[in-house]
């Protein structure tokens, strides 16, 4: 089993990186992008056979504990078999 | 006076914050981060600056777990003063022993330069020896520098004179090299026995360093 969890700026949080990739988006002819966000990725596997709902209570602990900054970022989770 | 200078692994700012303490007076301890304990007799706990745990995750993020932590958590809970200086000051803001937190600088480069700070609030111990409106001339060297923190905490950190110093150019007009909220430079806790800055003060504490301004405000410490 894998938790995929994505940890990103909050809305309103200005992004520096998501600028910059926008600015350089931008010089290569790439007119269409009005946003850009740069977040991260985090796979962890987890031992077989866990329940799929308690894995995701406690990969959210280990957001709330580590892996994200509350303060700054948001994070989503998604278990996969 | 006795600090502590905590090292953790990728700390590398520890000897020069020994040397700068020592040549205001004060008896300095490395205590490395596995401790659980502080040594007795301790007036200071420093967090110097370096790469602890090479910035993995979040620049502080892991370091905030080291054993050592939880004695400094419980020092600074029981008033005893706290002084992080750059990965120090991340350190503590992930420790939430200060409010907000440290995203990329909005440049995105390293920054490693003299920047001139001024003094928002002289109205606690660390910056005693100060006037309001002192300008600094101190290094900067960071990646991860651009402080943040919402608008109600910011406000209430004005009203309680928690914003401390700011970047400035030479004549203390705005400058602001990392994009930080109001170029906020230091901050300290709602109590004002922790403390944290970007800014190395231990860089600036002899004139052939290029400044000795650094040991005007290590000082305060002092009395």
């Amino acid at each position: 089993m894998k938790a995929i969890v994505n940890i990103y700026l909050k809305e309103g949080v200005l992004d520096p990186q998501g600028k910059a990739v926008k600015h350089a988006l931008g010089s290569l002819g790439f007119k269409d992008v009005e946003d850009v966000r740069v977040g991260k990725q985090i796979v962890l596997t987890l031992k077989d056979g866990l329940n799929a709902e308690e894995a995701k209570k406690e990969v959210e602990q280990m957001c709330e504990k580590l892996l994200a900054n509350t303060v700054i970022e948001d994070y989503d989770i998604e278990i996969v078999q | 006076m006795k600090v502590a200078v905590i090292r953790f692994p990728g700390t590398n700012c520890e000897f020069d914050t020994q040397y700068a303490f020592e040549r205001i007076g004060a008896k300095t301890e490395l205590v490395w981060h596995k401790e659980t304990s502080l040594p007795d007799g301790i007036d200071l706990v420093v967090l110097p600056g370096g790469f602890s745990y090479g910035d993995y995750l979040r620049s502080g993020a892991i370091a905030r777990f080291s054993p050592v932590m939880q004695a400094v958590k419980a020092f600074a809970e029981r008033g005893g003063y706290v002084l992080g200086i750059c990965n120090g000051f991340q350190i503590l803001l992930e420790s939430h022993l200060l409010p907000g937190a440290m995203k990329r600088n909005d440049n995105l480069h390293f920054v490693s330069k003299f920047q001139y700070i001024k003094v928002l609030s002289n109205d606690n111990k660390f910056l005693s020896r100060l006037q309001k409106g002192d300008i600094l001339n101190i290094p900067i060297a960071h990646a991860e520098g651009n402080y943040f923190v919402d608008s109600d905490t910011l406000t209430k950190m004005y009203d309680n004179g928690q914003m401390i110093l700011q970047y400035c150019n030479a004549e203390g007009y705005y400058d602001n090299p990392n994009g930080s909220v109001d170029a906020i430079a230091g901050i300290c806790n709602a109590s004002k026995n922790v403390f944290g800055l970007m800014p190395h003060p231990e860089r600036a504490c002899e004139r052939i360093l290029g400044s000795d301004d650094g040991i005007k405000m290590i000082e305060g410490f002092m009395h």
